[in-house]
């Protein structure tokens, strides 16, 4: 192919030719992405504006609101744009905040088991399992949430007189925060395995022999120094699965119930059985919407939410593993 | 203590085999506190459990998917009816999804493998080096839901208008052609972490052996480094593909609400279904579960019992390379 081309231009691909392509990719990337940031700020202002920070406030029902939002975009009609997201904002912390503290407590297990306690067989049918786990597509978990977990929990779990109890306010069906919870666990759990297990691995022969030199025995020494010293591992595995969770749209659309409702603690135990929905579910459900122009802004700004809880704890964990680096431990 | 215990493990490993270097000598657990042999029996209990629910995903899945899928349902598209018999099967999803994977992959591979090369090769200045690995990570943190809003806009602006259906200056916005770039997004992390990897564990002097004859730096990365890592490129884009087959958010926004194929009159043949609405394997179980428009459970198990089956191949093919590689061996430095 060289025949063609103008000896006097220099070689077709030079070095600094290259360099320059390649690096004009990565700014194109760059601006990909903060074109992105601004662009879903920009159109999540209008309802940000109109609510202020009533619009992360409690009041009214959300649905109705969503409703009179859209309803609002008709031709002719005063854009309205009342929206107090606290429900959605309140289930989002409810689950993943369950479901990450579940599944951090058992991938640490799990990690510390694989590495260094399961005998080697079980290690060997353990790492497929976590990898299977964490590739099966949230939809289908989101179908055996709904055919199986979720009439479960609506047949068996809850009682007829708890149903009543709660009849005149919500029905309790089976779609519920407990199988939102469990089925976001199996879901996130497998992926902080595997990033807590490379974590482990890494951690310096030399030290934990040390440990065990002293006499401590092999259990103490993984919790004492294997795993101190995988913390920012362990970070960066929350940091990955909490993203996860807060982002699980079409799942969580499927099991939580899609009620704009904020299940209340005061409740009793029943309260985890009480159906809701999170952030991202609601711009799937709402999808529809997108053509009304106060809709639009609206799930824009929920969005902009979803996009600076990413962005903030991305940063979180780059703070920590950055204050963790004095442990010499890599992530 | 200290000493050797005489008590053996629970389970020894297979006798004969000499400890594993790095690996602590095996002591028994006979010794420990009591607390910390509760702990024990919480990892035993815990890895049990995630055994158990992997079976029982898999085994549940297999035996309805054996139960409802019928062979019919591959090359048959999803048509209206009554009843689940008469709604045909889901052809089109099916192709939707090997469209949009090879369609997504096709778009990540070269810019994920580009910025990996730039990233190890050249990476100057170093602030936009730190930049651009924030930004792929970025990436790699955003919700799915959110890239698929993001890409309404872009796709729905007039400039763009020949990349979905468009009448009377109003752009549809949703084509395979928007649903694949956005999913290209969702593969791209995963190919520049692993392709990274792969120019990363290239020792210095199989660059230095490329230069000492004369090679440029350009040649070099094409001709040595770039078929050296392949292994780690083919892991990359398979984990990618398995992402872009699963997602289903980015799907369900961009590519339309539709069952069936909804080609653009008027185009060329590959692009009049390109720029068409379609689905895919993960829209059509999310519209027939339960809480979908279609409702119609025995095809939502039935298809994603084949969404399984393609997961499952992508990662035993990710496990043959990387087996392949570890034969191959890693370079001697």
């Amino acid at each position: 192919m060289e025949e063609s081309y103008p000896e006097e231009y220099g070689p077709r691909w030079s070095d600094r030719r290259v360099e320059r392509m390649l690096g004009a990719l990565v700014c194109a990337v760059v601006a990909l992405l903060l074109a992105m940031i601004v662009i879903v700020f920009v159109k999540a202002w209008p309802s940000f504006a109109h609510n202020g920070l009533a619009w992360f406030g409690a009041g009214g029902n959300v649905d109705d609101q969503l409703n009179a939002i859209f309803l609002s975009g008709q031709a002719g009609a005063e854009y309205v744009y009342t929206f107090h997201a606290w429900p959605l904002i309140w289930s989002t912390l409810l689950i993943t905040g369950g479901a990450v503290a579940i599944a951090l407590f058992s991938a640490l297990f799990v990690a510390v088991f694989i590495v260094e306690f399961a005998p080697e067989w079980m290690s060997n049918i353990l790492q497929p399992v976590v990898r299977f786990l964490a590739s099966v597509p949230s939809v289908i978990y989101g179908l055996l949430g709904v055919l199986v977990l979720v009439p479960f929990i609506g047949n068996h779990l809850v009682s007829e007189p708890q149903k009543a109890s709660v009849a005149g306010v919500i029905s309790l069906s089976g779609y519920s925060l407990l199988a939102a919870i469990t089925v976001l666990t199996v879901m996130i759990a497998p992926l902080m395995v595997s990033i807590f297990s490379d974590g482990l691995r890494a951690v310096r022969p030399g030290w934990l022999e040390g440990s065990l030199a002293l006499g401590v025995n092999r259990w103490r020494t993984t919790w004492k120094i294997a795993i101190r010293t995988a913390r920012p591992a362990i970070v960066a595995g929350t940091v990955l699965a909490v993203a996860r969770a807060i982002g699980e749209a079409v799942m969580l659309a499927m099991i939580s119930g899609s009620v704009g409702f904020a299940p209340n603690p005061a409740d009793g135990a029943i309260f985890i059985f009480e159906p809701s929905r999170p952030l991202a579910p609601t711009i799937v459900k709402n999808i529809d919407q997108l053509s009304s122009p106060p809709a639009n802004a609206t799930l824009f700004a929920i969005a902009a939410v979803l996009l600076f809880s990413a962005a903030l704890l991305s940063l979180t964990g780059w703070a920590a593993r950055r204050a963790m680096r004095k442990y010499g431990a890599t992530a | 203590m200290g000493a050797p215990v005489a008590t053996p493990p629970a389970t020894p490993p297979p006798s004969g085999a000499p400890p594993q270097p790095g690996k602590a000598a095996v002591e028994g657990s006979a010794t420990w506190r009591l607390t910390d042999r509760i702990g024990l029996a919480i990892c035993w209990a815990l890895g049990l459990l995630f055994c158990a629910i992997a079976v029982a995903i898999a085994v549940y899945l297999f035996l309805q998917g054996i139960k409802y899928l019928r062979p019919s349902m591959l090359v048959t598209p999803a048509s209206a009816g009554f009843t689940q018999g008469e709604s045909g099967g889901f052809s089109d999803a099916l192709f939707g999804t090997m469209i949009v994977a090879t369609m997504g992959i096709a778009i990540a591979l070269p810019i994920g493998i580009g910025i990996a090369v730039w990233l190890v090769e050249y990476g100057r200045p170093a602030g936009l080096a730190r930049i651009t690995e924030s930004t792929i990570e970025a990436i790699a943190g955003i919700p799915s839901i959110v890239l698929a809003l993001f890409g309404t806009v872009i796709f729905s602006s007039t400039a763009l208008g020949f990349l979905s259906r468009s009448s009377d200056g109003i752009v549809f916005g949703r084509s395979f052609f928007a649903a694949s770039t956005m999913l290209s997004l969702v593969a791209l992390p995963l190919v520049v972490a692993s392709t990274r990897e792969g120019l990363n564990s290239i020792p210095r002097h199989v660059r230095e052996a490329s230069y000492a004859v004369g090679k440029t730096k350009a040649a070099t990365t094409r001709r040595i480094l770039i078929p050296a890592s392949r292994p780690q490129i083919a892991t990359g884009a398979m984990l990618g593909l398995g992402r872009i087959i699963g997602d289903t958010a980015i799907i369900v926004v961009l590519l339309g609400a539709t069952q069936n194929f909804a080609p653009v009159e008027g185009a060329a043949f590959p692009f009049n279904y390109l720029r068409g609405a379609g689905t895919t394997l993960t829209n059509f179980v999310y519209e027939a579960s339960p809480t979908g428009n279609l409702n119609q459970p025995q095809k939502a198990y039935a298809a994603a019992f084949v969404l399984l089956l393609m997961v499952l191949a992508l990662n035993a093919a990710v496990d043959v390379v990387h087996r392949r590689a570890r034969k191959v061996g890693a370079w001697s430095s």
